[in-house]
C-alpha cells in the first residue's frame, strides 16, 4: 500500500535534519497559519499562485531562489564547521552518511533551486519589458515551468525529513549512483526532483526563446535589442538544446534503477564513462546557462551607472553567441583525468582556452563602459565592479584547469571548489544581486536601501575571498573535495580562515533580509514615483513602477539601441496627455500551473517510494489537467480601452517626469 | 625579464605561507613537471590580469561621478580601435596557453612510458571499498594502503576498481587517474628520492571515503628487493578467500602486506566487473521476474 514508506524513514535517531525540519516546518505552517487566518489566501490565489503574469512570475522565481538560498547556505556553513573542526584524529560533528548527503544537497540545491530560479526570474521579469511588449509568448506555460521548478523544489526539501537525500554528490555519478551502491531513496530524490523541475526549466527556456524571437516592440530589430536580452536568449537557445540530454540521461539512470537496466552499471556492459560525459555535455553548457544573463545584468548595470551607452555593443553580441555555442564544445576538460589520449585532452583543454576571448572581450568592454563616463556608485554597481575584479581571477583558475596536465594534479581539490565558487559566487550571484538591487523599484515601486545593501556587498566580497582563497592554497597543497574528515591537522589554520569568510557571507545575507525589511518598512521615503530611478536606457524604465499588468499601455515605437535613453533625448518618452488606447486582451489567470505540479509533487514522491498505485493516480491527474485546459476556449479577457484609460490616468496621477 | 620577475614572486608568495607540501613539493619529474607549467600558466595570465584589475579599479576610482577632474565623453559606445585591441590581446594570449597545452598535453601524457635508467616496476593498482590494493604481478606480491617503489625507477601502473570510481592520486608524484571498474587506466610516474609521499583517492566513493588513504614508500633500489624477499617469505597469500574478505568494504586500513597473488588476480578482477550479469538486476525497483 505505501511502498518502501514506513516510520523508518524518518531519522529519529538523527537530531540535527529533524531539529532543522522542524523549524522549517514550523516556520512554513506559521506563515499557512497566518495567510489563513488573515484572510490572505484568496488574494494570494487570484494575484500570486494562479497568476500567469510574467512579472508575478518572475517575482516568485527569485523568492523561491532566495529562499533556497537559506537552505542551501546552511548546507554550506555546516560543511565549513565540519571541515574546520574534523582535523587530525577529531572526527566533528557530522558522520560521513549524514555529511555526505549534506554536500550532495549543497550542490544540486544551489545549481538548481537558487542560481537557476534567480537567472530565469529575472528573464522573466526583465526580457518582455525591455522588448517593449506585454507578455510572453506563453504565459500559461510559464507558470507550469514556475510551478515544476517549485515541485522540485519541495521535492528536495522533503528528503531532509522523509527518508535522506543522495550520498553521491551531486553530480550522481554512477556506479555510485546506482542500486547496488545506494540502495535507499536518496538518489531516487536527487533524480525525480530533478526531472520534474528540469522539465519546467526547459518549459520556461522554450517560452523566452519564443517571446525574444517572436514577440518585439515595433522598431525592436535583433540589433536593438538590450544585450540583457541577447544574452537571455543565448542562455535558453542553451537550455533548449542542453536540458533534454540531462532528462534523457537521468532517465537511463532511472531505468536501471527502477528496471534493472544496465546503462551505467558496473556490470553487464554498463558503462559509467557514458552517464559522466552526457552529464557534463549538459553540465557545462548550464555554467553559461548561469553565467550569461549575470554577464547581460552587468551590462545594464555598467551602462546605466556609468552614464553611458555599452561599449562595444555588437562585441558584446558577437562574444554572447560565441560563448554560447562555444560552450558544448568543451564538456570533457571535467574529466581530463579519466584516461583520453593526449589529443583528445589536447582539443578539449584548447577549446576550453578559446572561450576566454570572448570573455576577455566582455570584460575589456565592460571596462571601457566605465572609461570617461560618470559612475554613480549604487548596490548594483558596487556588485558589478566586484563581479569583475574577482571573476577575472575565476577566470585565470578556470584557464589554468583548462590546461590538462595542470588539471590532473588539480582536479577534484578544493582548488577546484574554489575556482567554479569564485565564477559562481562572484559571476552568477553577484549578477542575481546586482539585478535584484536594480530592478528592484521596477517591481516593486520603491528603492531597496542602500546601507544595508552596500554593506550586504562587502560582506559577500570579503567573505568570498576569505572563504575560498584558503582552498585556492589548500587545495595546491594536496587536499581533495568532499573529505568528512582531514587527516593533516596542518591544514586546520585555513580551514579555520574558510569557516570565518562563511560566517562573513552569512552576514551578507542577514544585510539582505535586513535591507528588504528595512526597505519595506520605509517604502514611502524612496517610493520611485518616476518609473526611472536610475535613469535607465532601455524599456522597462519607460513605463511605471510597477508596471500595469499589460505593461505598456500603447506600444512604444523603437528608433535605435538603447531606446528609452533616445526617446528621453528626443522629448519623446513622456506619453502624450491623453494617447488613443485600444482594447486588448490579456490572458486570464489560470491554476493549471500549480494543479499541475501538486499532481507532479504526489507522482515524484510517490514513485520515489515505489506507491505506483499513488502515482499512476497522480500522473493520470496531471494529463487530465493539461486536456482540460487545452480544451478550454475562453482563455484570455480584453481590457477595454476606457478601462484602460482609467487604470492610466490613476497611475499616471502619482507619476512625476524628470 | 618581466616574466622571470612574476615568477620570484609568485614562488616567494608560496614559499612565504609556508606551501611545501603536496602539489607544490614535487618528488618526481612529473609532478616536477606539472607545477612548472602551473606556474608558467598562471604567469603568462598574470600579464594580463593584473593590469585588467589595476584598469577596472582605477577607471571605477577616477570616473566617479564626484570627480571633477575627470574627462568625460558619454556617448563613446564604440572605437575601432579600442575594439581591436580587445579581441587581441585574450585571443594572443590564447594562442600562446593553447600552444603550451597541447605540447604540454602530449609530454605528460599519464600513458606515456618514462624514460629511466632502470627498467620499469610494474604495478596494478585495485580501488576497493575503501582501501588501495596493489598488486606486484612480475613479483607475485602485493599490498594494501601501502605502495613501496624503488626511487628513480619508473613504475607502471594499470588501473582499475572492483567498486564505485576513485582517483588514484600521489600529488607529490603528479597525474591522477580515474580508476573505474570494468575499465583498465595507465600512469606512469617515477619518485626521485627515496622518502614517504601521501596518496589519496581525490575522487567521492561513499562513507569511507576520507580514509582512502596510502603512503607511497620510495626506498633505495636493493632495500626495495629485500623487501620484496621479506614479503615473498613471510606475509600470508592472497588467494580467493582472502580477495573475497579484502573486497568487502572495510575503513581506515592499516598497510598490509600479501604473498602468493593469485595469477592474473588484476585481469580477474577486470574482467569480472565487465561481464557481470549474474544477479545484476535483482536489486532492481520492478523488475519482471526471469526475463
Amino acid at each position: 500500500m505505501l511502498g518502501r514508506l514506513s516510520w523508518a524513514a524518518i531519522p529519529f535517531n538523527e537530531p540535527l535534519p529533524l531539529i532543522s525540519a522542524a523549524v522549517v516546518g514550523l516556520v512554513v505552517l506559521a506563515v499557512m497559519v497566518t495567510v489563513v487566518v488573515k484572510g490572505w489566501l484568496p488574494y494570494l490565489w487570484r494575484e500570486w499562485l494562479t497568476s500567469v503574469d510574467h512579472k508575478r512570475i518572475g517575482v516568485m522565481y527569485f523568492t523561491l531562489g532566495l529562499v533556497m538560498l537559506l537552505r542551501g547556505f546552511s548546507d554550506a556553513i555546516m560543511m565549513r564547521t565540519q571541515q574546520a573542526i574534523a582535523v587530525g584524529t577529531a572526527h566533528g560533528y557530522l558522520p560521513p552518511d549524514h555529511y555526505d548527503q549534506i554536500f550532495s544537497a549543497h550542490g544540486a540545491i544551489m545549481i538548481f533551486f537558487v542560481a537557476m530560479p534567480f537567472v530565469i526570474g529575472l528573464m522573466n521579469f526583465v526580457v518582455p519589458l525591455q522588448l517593449g511588449v506585454r507578455d510572453v509568448a506563453f504565459p500559461v506555460l510559464n507558470s507550469v515551468a514556475f510551478w515544476l521548478t517549485a515541485s522540485g523544489a519541495l521535492l528536495i526539501n522533503l528528503s531532509l525529513v522523509i527518508g535522506n537525500f543522495a550520498r553521491t554528490g551531486w553530480m550522481g555519478y554512477p556506479p555510485l549512483s546506482e542500486l547496488a551502491f545506494s540502495p535507499d531513496v536518496g538518489v531516487d530524490y536527487y533524480l525525480w526532483s530533478l526531472q520534474i523541475s528540469g522539465i519546467g526549466t526547459l518549459l520556461g527556456g522554450i517560452n523566452i526563446v519564443t517571446t525574444i524571437l517572436k514577440l518585439r516592440a515595433p522598431g525592436m530589430t535583433y540589433f536593438r535589442m538590450p544585450v540583457f536580452c541577447w544574452t537571455a536568449l543565448a542562455s535558453s537557445l542553451l537550455i533548449v538544446a542542453a536540458f533534454p540530454i540531462l532528462t534523457a540521461t537521468f532517465l537511463m539512470l532511472l531505468l536501471d534503477r527502477y528496471l534493472g537496466f544496465h546503462f551505467f552499471t558496473s556490470d553487464a556492459g554498463g558503462s559509467q564513462m557514458m552517464y559522466v560525459n552526457l552529464f557534463w555535455a549538459w553540465g557545462h553548457p548550464e555554467v553559461y546557462i548561469l553565467i550569461l544573463p549575470a554577464f547581460g545584468v552587468f551590462s545594464e548595470v555598467f551602462a546605466t551607472f556609468s552614464g553611458k551607452s555599452l561599449f562595444g555593443y555588437r562585441s558584446m553580441v558577437l562574444a554572447t553567441l560565441a560563448i554560447c555555442i562555444l560552450s558544448f564544445m568543451v564538456w570533457l576538460h571535467h574529466f581530463f583525468t579519466m584516461g583520453a589520449g593526449a589529443d583528445v585532452n589536447a582539443f578539449f583543454g584548447i577549446m576550453s582556452t578559446v572561450i576566454a576571448v570572448p570573455t576577455g572581450v566582455k570584460v575589456f568592454n565592460w571596462l571601457f563602459t566605465m572609461f570617461r563616463g560618470r559612475v554613480v556608485y549604487r548596490t548594483a554597481m558596487l556588485f558589478a565592479v566586484g563581479f569583475v575584479v574577482t571573476f577575472v581571477i575565476g577566470g585565470m583558475t578556470g584557464v589554468l584547469l583548462a590546461v590538462p596536465p595542470v588539471d590532473f594534479v588539480l582536479h577534484n581539490s578544493v582548488f577546484l571548489v574554489a575556482h567554479f565558487h569564485n565564477v559562481i559566487i562572484g559571476g552568477v550571484v553577484f549578477g542575481a544581486l546586482a539585478g535584484y538591487n536594480y530592478w528592484f523599484p521596477k517591481v516593486f515601486g520603491f528603492t531597496l536601501d542602500e546601507r544595508f545593501g552596500k554593506a550586504s556587498f562587502w560582506c559577500w566580497l570579503v567573505g568570498f575571498y576569505l572563504a575560498f582563497t584558503p582552498l585556492y592554497v589548500l587545495g595546491l597543497k594536496g587536499m581533495t573535495r568532499r573529505l568528512e574528515h582531514i587527516s593533516n591537522p596542518g591544514w586546520q589554520p585555513l580551514l579555520l580562515v574558510a569557516e570565518a569568510g562563511a560566517v562573513v557571507i552569512m552576514c551578507g545575507i542577514l544585510c539582505q533580509i535586513a535591507q528588504l525589511y528595512v526597505s519595506i518598512r520605509t517604502r514611502e521615503q524612496h517610493l520611485d514615483l518616476t518609473g526611472d530611478p536610475w535613469n535607465g536606457r532601455t524599456l522597462e524604465w519607460a513605463t511605471t513602477s510597477p508596471p500595469p499588468p499589460y505593461n505598456f499601455a500603447v506600444l512604444p515605437q523603437v528608433e535605435t539601441l538603447d531606446a528609452f535613453w533616445d526617446m528621453k533625448q528626443r522629448g519623446t518618452a513622456r506619453p502624450a496627455p491623453a494617447p488613443a488606447y485600444e482594447a486588448i486582451e490579456v490572458p486570464r489567470n489560470s491554476p493549471v500551473g500549480i494543479v499541475i505540479a501538486f499532481f507532479a509533487s504526489i507522482a515524484g514522491f510517490t514513485l520515489i517510494w515505489h506507491i505506483w498505485w499513488l502515482a499512476i493516480i497522480a500522473l493520470l491527474g496531471a494529463a487530465i489537467t493539461l486536456f482540460v485546459f487545452g480544451w478550454l476556449d475562453d482563455r484570455e479577457r480584453e481590457i477595454s480601452a476606457a478601462e484602460m484609460a482609467e487604470t492610466e490616468r490613476a497611475r499616471s496621477g502619482r507619476r512625476q517626469f524628470a | 625579464m618581466r616574466y622571470r620577475a612574476l615568477l620570484i614572486l609568485l614562488f616567494g608568495a608560496l614559499a612565504l605561507c609556508g606551501c611545501n607540501e603536496g602539489v607544490l613539493d614535487p618528488q618526481g619529474p612529473i609532478a616536477a613537471a606539472e607545477l612548472e607549467l602551473l606556474m608558467n600558466s598562471v604567469a603568462i595570465m598574470l600579464v594580463v590580469v593584473v593590469p585588467v584589475i589595476i584598469a577596472t579599479l582605477g577607471f571605477a576610482w577616477w570616473y566617479r561621478a564626484s570627480n571633477p577632474r575627470a574627462v568625460r565623453s558619454l556617448d563613446l559606445a564604440y572605437e575601432g580601435r579600442i575594439e581591436f585591441v580587445t579581441w587581441s590581446i585574450p585571443a594572443l594570449i590564447v594562442i600562446l596557453l593553447g600552444g603550451v597545452s597541447w605540447i604540454s598535453s602530449h609530454q605528460l601524457d599519464p600513458r606515456a612510458p618514462l624514460a629511466g635508467t632502470a627498467p620499469p616496476l610494474r604495478v596494478d593498482v585495485v580501488a576497493l571499498d575503501w582501501k588501495w590494493l596493489f598488486i606486484y604481478p612480475d613479483e607475485g606480491i602485493a599490498t594494501v594502503n601501502q605502495l613501496v617503489v624503488p626511487a628513480a625507477t619508473p613504475v607502471q601502473f594499470r588501473l582499475t576498481s572492483a567498486t564505485v570510481m576513485n582517483s588514484f592520486f600521489v600529488p607529490q608524484l603528479g597525474s591522477q587517474i580515474y580508476t573505474m571498474s570494468g575499465m583498465e587506466t595507465h600512469l606512469h610516474l617515477l619518485a626521485d628520492n627515496p622518502g614517504e609521499y601521501p596518496g589519496i583517492s581525490a575522487n567521492f566513493s561513499g562513507d569511507g571515503f576520507a580514509d582512502m588513504r596510502f603512503t607511497v614508500k620510495a626506498v633505495p633500489p636493493g632495500d626495495f628487493t629485500a623487501w620484496v624477499k621479506q614479503v615473498s617469505g613471510t606475509a600470508v597469500a592472497l588467494d580467493a578467500t582472502a580477495y573475497a574478505a579484502l573486497a568487502k568494504p572495510s575503513e581506515g586500513v592499516p598497510p598490509t602486506a600479501y604473498s602468493a597473488v593469485k595469477p592474473k588476480l588484476f585481469e580477474r578482477i577486470l574482467n569480472q566487473s565487465a561481464a557481470r550479469i549474474d544477479n545484476a538486476a535483482a536489486g532492481a525497483a520492478w523488475c519482471p521476474p526471469a526475463f
